[in-house]
């Protein structure tokens, strides 16, 4: 523990772990208050204002603990790395600024109207004001993603005296794997925020808490995750295909295809051993790697061989792909059989509410494998071909990261246990009893401390 | 010198994030004193301090953010070498900052067992902000050279910040509350101004001596003759509140707004002084705002985003405020 780089690695990737569980909810979260919100301006039908309150104060909470670890990492990009800024700060300052004036104000400000402004304002300002936040989040998640997918697939820029400097914007913004991974987050967000609004509303309806708003939102949780999933597969695969394009080392370390070769298998399982560079115990489908990569089962994929020496680390990305499409059947399987079931039934029974509950985080664990692949596997670059990570590292010595690495991992444990155990004492307590929203008190922050008290 | 942007942009983006520094410690500065002043409150109160910052904290915080991603993409390397440099003091804000940030939602979502415990780390996290704020200043000004006699001073400076933050918090709730609560606000400003002015004239007295370059500029003639109104007038502020205080609350609630117009007026004063002093140096007496700044292009481009999209945000924060005017409430912001 005495390697700066690697502390100081350990303590960003502990920042953004703990930074992206939060957007990853509010992103889509956001879409789904402003469904329920116009379900009920549409129909006036209370149960979508209970499903909006009560699913507003899940959003006040993890919009406030996004909000806190995200300035954390505006300092750390300096501190941590500080010749990431000085190599490429000319293209990634911009896509920054632009985050925090195009979006950051907006959220926060309308944010506030949102939760403490409903009998201030008219309705449709009020609605105005929900969409408004939803938008910003999803505006920043398209800027932070420009500058990820930059960062992996750079393009746009030219170098004068060993600075990269922004040539054509529109190319940096538009980089090959931007759309691409813009769209796949997007719907992760939607599945994480799908799957926590049915698991906690399951876990209610478990309860006995069998109040229509809370049928509403396990339904709007169960049909949009079924609706998204299908969309999701295809988003996935289709940037597997980009990745095979521009970054093939990545899906070689993927695949833990160790040849260059045709008629790949598609490996199930196995114990990746980077010494021999070969696999153990491995479990394959013939010719299935080639078949979806190349759509062709003699199609030829790279291997690790053509990349030895300079490829990222296989392990993590071999087991962390497994993990997020092992969440993405799962997810598949059960909002499928979900949405048959209330179809045909209209209320969920025990064994369906059983599963949504086991899967009310199942986008988290995702979202977070499916993030440790493609960032792990950028490496060892950490601006692919331009910047290799130990380039980037700082002077600050390693017995200061240590010090604040175990204060930010154990405020990070609190905070993480504690946002649990509220969503899930909030869920206990449900929503209060439903009246004129004029009249009675909208649940917002402030509107909950009386029944806190 | 129009026609070289490398030599206007570096001037306009600092002239940009000391605007957002000071709009930052202004707008942050009152919610956090709100913050720090909540040790001294009872439960009905602290909920309508709560609700008296609740709609506008979020965006005061993102000023920060404005001003940090500024130093950032407009002097990248001042900012590692600030950062750097500030390395504990920045882990501390930002613990700081993540505690007050997630009690405002904790206090009142978790179980009410947990309150005491979330009210305590909202106090805390608020103090701690604004400790480290003031420590940070107080290193910079030294030119960030960690020597005892710096950090002593920096420990004043951080007392400063931390009591011109409270000043700040009672301020506001002089504007935003009434009945008990406003008349116990008067009294913590008045407190908090005392231990604000001694701070300000320590700092004061001591920048010019601790730096030869600062000294010349304040204190050459003609700038002495030039720069005494600067002192004057935030001297003649510190009187006139003080004086106020001891009066307010007066009858229709008159001049409710003027502790807090004058506070910030304090805080635009020494910040003015400060700009001054330091100019043209980001790093003081090692690294100008010329030698550090970014790439003509993305400076530009960063320009264009600025002057289109900061009005906007200014429009929209009026009407939020707009929106939320008045007097805060009890339990519910809006009764």
């Amino acid at each position: 523990m005495d390697d700066p780089m690697l502390l100081a690695r350990i303590q960003f990737a502990a920042n953004i772990s703990f930074h992206i569980l939060f957007p990853s909810i509010t992103i889509a979260l956001g879409w789904l208050l402003l469904y329920f919100k116009l379900r009920y301006v549409g129909s006036r039908d209370m149960k979508w204002m209970d499903a909006y309150r009560f699913w507003t104060k899940v959003f006040a909470l993890s919009f406030a603990l996004g909000v806190v670890t995200g300035i954390t990492m505006s300092f750390q990009f300096g501190t941590n790395w500080p010749g990431f800024m000085h190599k490429v700060g000319n293209v990634a300052g911009p896509l920054l600024a632009y985050e925090v004036l195009t979006a950051f104000f907006l959220e926060a400000v309308f944010l506030g109207i949102m939760l403490f402004g409903f009998r201030r304002v008219p309705g449709w300002v009020h609605t105005l004001a929900t969409f408004l936040v939803a938008f910003g989040t999803t505006l920043s998640a398209f800027w932070i993603i420009a500058l990820n997918s930059w960062m992996q697939t750079p393009q746009g820029y030219e170098i004068r005296d060993g600075v990269i400097h922004a040539a054509d914007w529109w190319a940096i913004v538009f980089n090959p794997s931007m759309p691409y991974r813009l769209t796949h987050m997007l719907l992760a967000s939607g599945l994480t925020a799908s799957f926590l609004v049915a698991g906690l509303s399951a876990y209610r309806w478990l309860r006995g808490d069998k109040a229509p708003s809370v049928l509403a939102a396990l339904g709007t949780g169960i049909r949009t995750a079924a609706i998204l999933i299908p969309l999701q597969i295809l988003a996935g695969d289709q940037h597997g295909l980009n990745t095979l394009e521009h970054q093939p080392a990545k899906i070689a370390a993927m695949e833990a295809n160790w040849e260059t070769r045709a008629n790949v298998p598609l490996v199930l399982f196995a114990w990746p051993d980077e010494k021999a560079r070969t696999n153990h115990f491995e479990i394959a489908i013939p010719d299935a790697a080639s078949l979806i990569l190349t759509h062709d089962p003699d199609g030829v994929v790279p291997g690790l061989n053509d990349f030895e020496g300079n490829h990222p680390p296989v392990a993590p990305l071999f087991f962390g792909f497994r993990i997020m499409v092992g969440i993405g059947v799962l997810m598949l399987l059960i909002s499928w059989w979900g949405t048959l079931v209330l179809w045909r039934r209209r209320t969920p029974g025990k064994w369906l509410a059983r599963s949504l509950l086991l899967m009310t985080y199942s986008g988290w664990a995702a979202t977070l494998a499916g993030w440790y692949v493609t960032e792990i596997g950028r490496q060892p670059w950490l601006v692919t071909g331009i910047l290799r990570t130990a380039d980037a590292a700082g002077a600050v010595p390693a017995p200061m990261i240590l010090t604040t690495l175990i204060m930010y991992l154990m405020i990070y444990v609190i905070l993480f246990g504690a946002f649990i155990s509220v969503l899930f004492y909030l869920a206990r307590k449900g929503a209060e009893p439903t009246g004129d929203p004029k009249e009675g008190a909208i649940q917002t922050t402030l509107g909950s401390t009386a029944e806190a008290a | 010198m129009f026609d070289d942007p490398a030599l206007w942009l570096p001037f306009v983006f600092a002239g940009l994030m000391g605007f957002s520094i000071l709009v930052y410690v202004i707008l942050d500065g009152y919610d956090l004193g709100v913050g720090i002043l909540f040790a001294f409150a009872d439960d009905a109160e602290q909920n309508r301090m709560i609700s008296s910052i609740g709609p506008f904290w979020d965006a005061n915080e993102t000023w920060l953010v404005l001003a940090v991603g500024l130093l950032l993409v407009a002097f990248p390397v001042a900012h590692g070498m600030i950062l750097g440099a500030l390395y504990l003091p920045v882990a501390l804000l930002l613990l700081g900052l993540i505690m007050r940030g997630v009690a405002f939602e904790f206090r009142i979502k978790a179980h009410a067992k947990w309150k005491a415990t979330w009210n305590w780390t909202f106090f805390a996290g608020s103090l701690l902000s604004a400790l480290s704020q003031g420590f940070m200043l107080g290193l910079y000004v030294l030119g960030l050279e960690a020597s005892w006699a710096n950090i002593a001073f920096a420990c004043l400076s951080a007392v400063c910040v931390a009591a011109g933050y409270a000043l700040l918090g009672g301020a506001w709730l002089i504007f935003k509350t009434d009945g008990a609560l406003q008349k116990k606000a008067a009294n913590w400003a008045r407190v908090a101004l005392v231990a604000t002015g001694i701070g300000f004239a320590a700092i004061s007295l001591a920048t010019p001596f601790a730096s030869p370059r600062i000294f010349e500029k304040w204190f050459a003639w003609p700038q002495i003759a030039l720069l005494s109104p600067l002192p004057l007038a935030a001297g003649a502020c510190f009187l006139g509140l003080f004086v106020l205080l001891g009066r307010l609350p007066l009858k229709d609630d008159r001049y409710a707004w003027a502790p807090f117009a004058t506070a910030a007026g304090i805080f635009i004063a020494a910040f003015a002084g400060l700009a001054y002093s330091f100019y043209p140096y980001v790093v003081p007496d090692q690294l100008t705002i010329y030698e550090a700044a970014s790439a003509p292009e993305s400076l530009m481009i960063m320009l264009y985003g600025a002057l289109l999209v900061v009005p906007v945000i200014a429009a929209y924060s009026a009407l939020s405020y707009w929106i939320f005017r008045g007097k805060a409430a009890g339990d519910l912001y809006d009764h």
